[in-house]
């Protein structure tokens, strides 16, 4: 398991140092760095100081060096909107972002396990073909559309819930937290809703697949044979084997939440880190760009390995053989 | 031990008839079988693929899937008749007095849970048993079939069986609960000869001892001589041709039996060439009317056009056949 | 599963014993208009493409030419009639442009940027999967390193970055759903050709010493090409949202070339004070078509899918 861990730790290593090139060379070197980190304004002389303060008169290997050396002690460049480290800009957007991504999660597996088990079950009722028709259509109702939608319907015409913004925080653990108070609820739910849409869909095939297809496995036969009650087969025996993927593709998925949070955030003005990286690009704030994407990747490698040790967890079979290899 | 209160046959299967309602048309997997099991005793119930044997198991313990159902007969299994059977009944019959054992052991017990888990769940549907006492009785029956560190072993997944000790370990959940009835659908198919042979002998044991009646179905007859009491031959959702299992074997009545035997081979006809049945075995949704082998049968005459009855042709023999093979009995 | 499986399945004999004297395209055809939807998401699909290729002769006015409009016209709800009585069926945006006409142009757009990624996408990616399975060892370590590598980043976060890198523009744009979705092609189409590649007629044409590109694109691609088909279309549906969405978020096409996802953007401040049919009407011609395509999509996976086939 350790020898696991260690290869595992060391891919991810290899997959940041990787990505934090591209995103150096894509935005320092593609883009040009000196037209957008100097002021226009600037004469030639005060042009020729900043280009050499910010060393990017080295050569590019130098700058990249440089820039790493910066990255590995915090250092990601300060903001030109805000004037603050980006680095801080974003850490404290992140809670916001997270809480939203979580709770999208927790929306899409409580409902979508449920109604995809169902679907799954008895594929041929209306139920069953109520909920694919469902998922398809979860599928394909683009993220920012549906919340446009939502506000329409439950901000606008029905009142209930607000449209913008995040509502009272609770400090938990020195985070800014919502989901402690009723008003912050009230705020959460559209977004939140409106994220786990996709992924809710994607629960839903995820486990109505993995129930028919567990099914028709002679284990479930066997376990019939033995006299088991259907509750048992289902719950025990057939949602245990179906969790193992579910789990570890939501897992892989909860990346790709707080990624298309970036959507939802702009729609609802929710003071993440999507909407940051939206307005930064719209103001060209290129150290915030850098940043949100080093950091997301981060985020991302993070998860993708945290699911890599869960998934051996669950699964048996895989245990077993990362540890023998 | 259970006391079985009837005195006759643990399994009586009466003329059952399976069929599967197919979008192409009804499907009759099981057509008509019929036969009797005793306590103590081996059935083997022998056929090629398609000849509905499995289903014919499956249907004793009311496990056919739809678009399958049972459409007429009666199982009747200690003088209870199983095909109008509650499910709430059935389930409390399954794994407790009838256990069935898969063909595939690599298929048949759940990769994700240990095999602890999977023997005390068998006997906890069954008894009100605390985990401690069911554990006891999950690790006897498997030392019992054979597994060496049963304590062990049972904390252990699947996966980190062999597949004859895997076959090993679903047997053993068969027994768990002492059943009346074992029905085993091909459990030695998958498995090497020499593990073949120890779970073939373990099985008659087993029988013998506990007075277990046993259902042995399988494709090969060499697995039925060495093991089973009676013989039943079954062709396209029929039984074609039964009897005790040494004077089927000798003296083969149906030709399709005859055919079976001669395609096998064996010592004692070395260098004679291997007979083969011509043709294949047909659809079971356009089965030929009347005898359902007379397309494939080299002595059918118009007369088969009929459907011949099952009779006893000799004492304890009977075969579904007009033109049966006697001549070499009288001879 | 040698001897007993027909015993459990009986519905496989049940298939087998049915006349088979059919076409291969009909036999498609047959299972494919087994789904009503399907056959629904089709007619959805060859309507869609109609519209977006006859858009400039059924569009009641010219939505950019800039003659056309009148202010006066700016934000009429659907139904109403315009100063010169036309009637606007789907309402008008704040210029006074005619929505249904907007939406015709908009699909011409979506559709053009969707179906050109697409295809430049599958291009590539097959080509590159096609070489790792082909010459496997290094090549193959190589490509697939960058696919998974890829494919670990969902599509909005790599768009966003390269959006970030090179700007706004028609032609970037395609770069950047290109570059996010070629990947998904690269790791189908070499999945089904290492399998093929074991067959024997590739053994067979390697024997004859015809050359790689030939085995490769001749032999290998035709056989790979059903479950290529499947990703290519669920793809399409993919880079149309895509686009909506970056182009929603204002980092997608230019002005100029006002798409689907534009023109929500477009109706997006109008929505809280209950005009909502700048932003409704387009979101509704952008989800019939990606749920006809996905539906189509759908089938044609269960279709093409061996292990599926009932």
């Amino acid at each position: 398991m350790t020898v696991f861990l260690i290869r595992r730790l060391m891919q991810a290593v290899v997959v940041l140092f990787a990505m934090s090139l591209i995103v150096f060379v894509g935005v320092y070197a593609i883009g040009n760095p000196i037209d957008i980190l100097i002021s226009p304004e600037a004469d030639q002389l005060e042009r020729e100081r900043a280009i050499h303060a910010l060393g990017l008169d080295l050569p590019l290997w130098e700058q990249y060096f440089v820039f790493l050396q910066r990255a590995l002690t915090g250092d990601l460049g300060r903001s030109f909107a805000f004037g603050a480290p980006a680095l801080q800009i974003i850490v404290e957007r992140m809670p916001a972002t997270l809480e939203l991504a979580v709770a999208a999660m927790g929306i899409s597996i409580l409902v979508g396990i449920p109604l995809g088990m169902w679907a799954g079950f008895r594929p041929e009722s209306f139920g069953g073909r109520a909920i694919m028709a469902g998922s398809i259509l979860g599928f394909s109702l683009p993220t920012f559309w549906v919340g446009l939608m939502l506000i329409m319907v439950f901000a606008v015409h029905l009142g209930w819930l607000p449209s913008t913004g995040r509502g009272e925080t609770v400090e938990v653990l020195g985070l800014q937290l919502s989901i402690f108070t009723w008003n912050g609820w009230t705020h959460l739910l559209l977004p939140a809703f409106n994220l786990a849409l996709f992924k809710m869909a994607l629960v839903i095939r995820l486990t109505r697949a993995g129930m028919r297809e567990n099914l028709l496995m002679d284990y479930v036969k066997f376990a019939r044979a033995k006299g088991l009650s259907p509750g048992r087969v289902i719950f025990v025996h057939v949602l245990k084997n179906i969790m193992i993927p579910v789990v570890t593709i939501l897992g892989l998925e909860l990346g790709s939440v707080i990624a298309f949070a970036v959507v939802t955030e702009t729609i609802f003005s929710w003071p993440g880190m999507g909407k940051l990286i939206i307005d930064s690009i719209n103001q060209l704030d290129r150290p915030v760009i850098v940043a949100y994407l080093l950091i997301t990747v981060s985020m991302f490698i993070f998860i993708n390995f945290v699911v890599d040790i869960l998934y051996s967890v669950l699964d048996p079979r895989v245990r077993l053989k990362e540890m023998k290899s | 031990m259970t006391a079985s209160a009837a005195t006759g046959p643990t399994l009586v299967v009466d003329d059952l008839r399976t069929h599967f309602h197919t979008r192409a048309g009804v499907l009759k997997a099981v057509d008509g079988v019929s036969f009797t099991v005793d306590k103590g005793r081996i059935l083997g119930l022998v056929g090629e693929s398609g000849s509905g044997k499995s289903v014919t198991g499956f249907s004793i313990l009311g496990l056919v899937d739809p678009p399958g159902r049972i459409a007429g007969g009666r199982i009747l299994f200690n003088g209870e008749d199983l095909a109008t059977a509650s499910e709430q009944r059935l389930r409390d019959l399954r794994g407790n007095r009838i256990a069935m054992i898969f063909q595939d052991p690599m298929m048949t017990l759940n990769p994700v849970l240990r095999i602890d888990t999977q023997m005390i769940e068998a006997l906890q549907a069954h008894q009100k048993m605390d985990r401690k006492t069911a554990f006891a009785r999950a690790r006897d029956a498997l030392g019992q079939v054979g597994i060496p560190s049963p304590e062990e072993r049972l904390r252990s997944y699947p996966h980190q069986f062999s597949g004859g000790m895997r076959q090993r370990v679903a047997i053993a959940i068969a027994l768990l609960n002492r059943p009346d009835v074992i029905i085993a659908d091909e459990p030695t198919t998958a498995l090497d000869v020499t593990i073949q042979a120890q779970i073939l002998f373990e099985a008659q044991k087993l029988c013998r001892e506990v007075g277990t009646a046993l259902i042995w179905i399988t494709h090969d007859l060499s697995v039925v001589a060495g093991l089973a009491d009676e013989i039943c031959v079954m062709y396209a959702g029929r039984v074609v041709e039964q009897g005790p299992v040494v004077d089927v074997l000798d003296q083969p009545l149906h030709p399709y039996t005859h055919g079976l035997i001669g395609s096998v081979p064996s010592r004692n006809r070395r260098g004679r060439p291997l007979t083969q049945i011509p043709g294949m075995a047909p659809s079971p949704l356009s089965l030929p009317a009347g005898c359902s082998f007379r397309t494939r049968c080299p002595r059918a005459d118009a007369a088969c056009a009929l459907p011949p009855p099952m009779a006893e042709l000799l004492p304890g023999r009977h075969a579904r056949c007009i033109h049966p093979h006697l001549e070499a009995v009288a001879a | 599963m040698t001897v007993t499986t027909p015993d459990r399945v009986p519905a496989v004999e049940a298939e087998a014993a049915a006349p088979a004297v059919v076409s291969p395209l009909r036999r498609f055809w047959i299972d494919f208009r087994d789904s009503k939807v399907a056959v629904a998401g089709l007619a959805g699909c060859i309507l869609i493409v109609a519209l977006a290729l006859l858009a400039p002769f059924i569009s009641p006015q010219n939505p950019y030419d800039l003659a056309q409009l009148d202010i006066m016209d700016g934000r009429l709800e659907p139904g109403a009639a315009g100063m010169d009585g036309t009637i606007f069926w789907l309402g008008t945006d704040d210029q006074g442009r005619d929505m249904l006409s907007g939406i015709l142009y908009g699909i011409r757009i979506s559709l053009a940027v969707g179906v050109a990624s697409g295809v430049l996408a599958m291009a590539f990616g097959a080509s590159m999967g096609l070489l790792a399975a082909y010459f496997g060892g290094r090549v193959d370590t190589l490509i697939m390193r960058v696919v998974d590598l890829q494919l670990s980043f969902p599509a909005i976060l790599l768009a966003l970055i390269l959006v970030a890198v090179l700007g706004q523009g028609i032609d970037k744009i395609i770069i950047a759903l290109v570059a996010v979705q070629w990947a998904y092609y690269a790791r189908t189409i070499r999945g089904t050709a290492l399998v093929e590649r074991r067959k024997e007629y590739i053994e067979a044409a390697r024997c004859l010493a015809l050359g790689d590109a030939r085995v490769v694109f001749r032999h290998l691609l035709p056989n790979c090409l059903p479950p290529l088909i499947v990703v290519g279309t669920v793809q399409v549906a993919h880079a149309i949202a895509l686009e909506a969405t970056l182009s929603f978020l204002g980092i997608g096409l230019p002005i100029t070339e006002p798409s689907l996802g534009l023109l929500i953007a477009n109706g997006f401040e109008y929505m809280l004070s209950g005009k909502y049919w700048i932003s409704f009407f387009p979101g509704v011609a952008l989800l019939l078509t990606i749920v006809s395509i996905n539906l189509v999509g759908d089938q044609l996976r269960d279709v093409l899918n061996p292990r599926l086939q009932k």
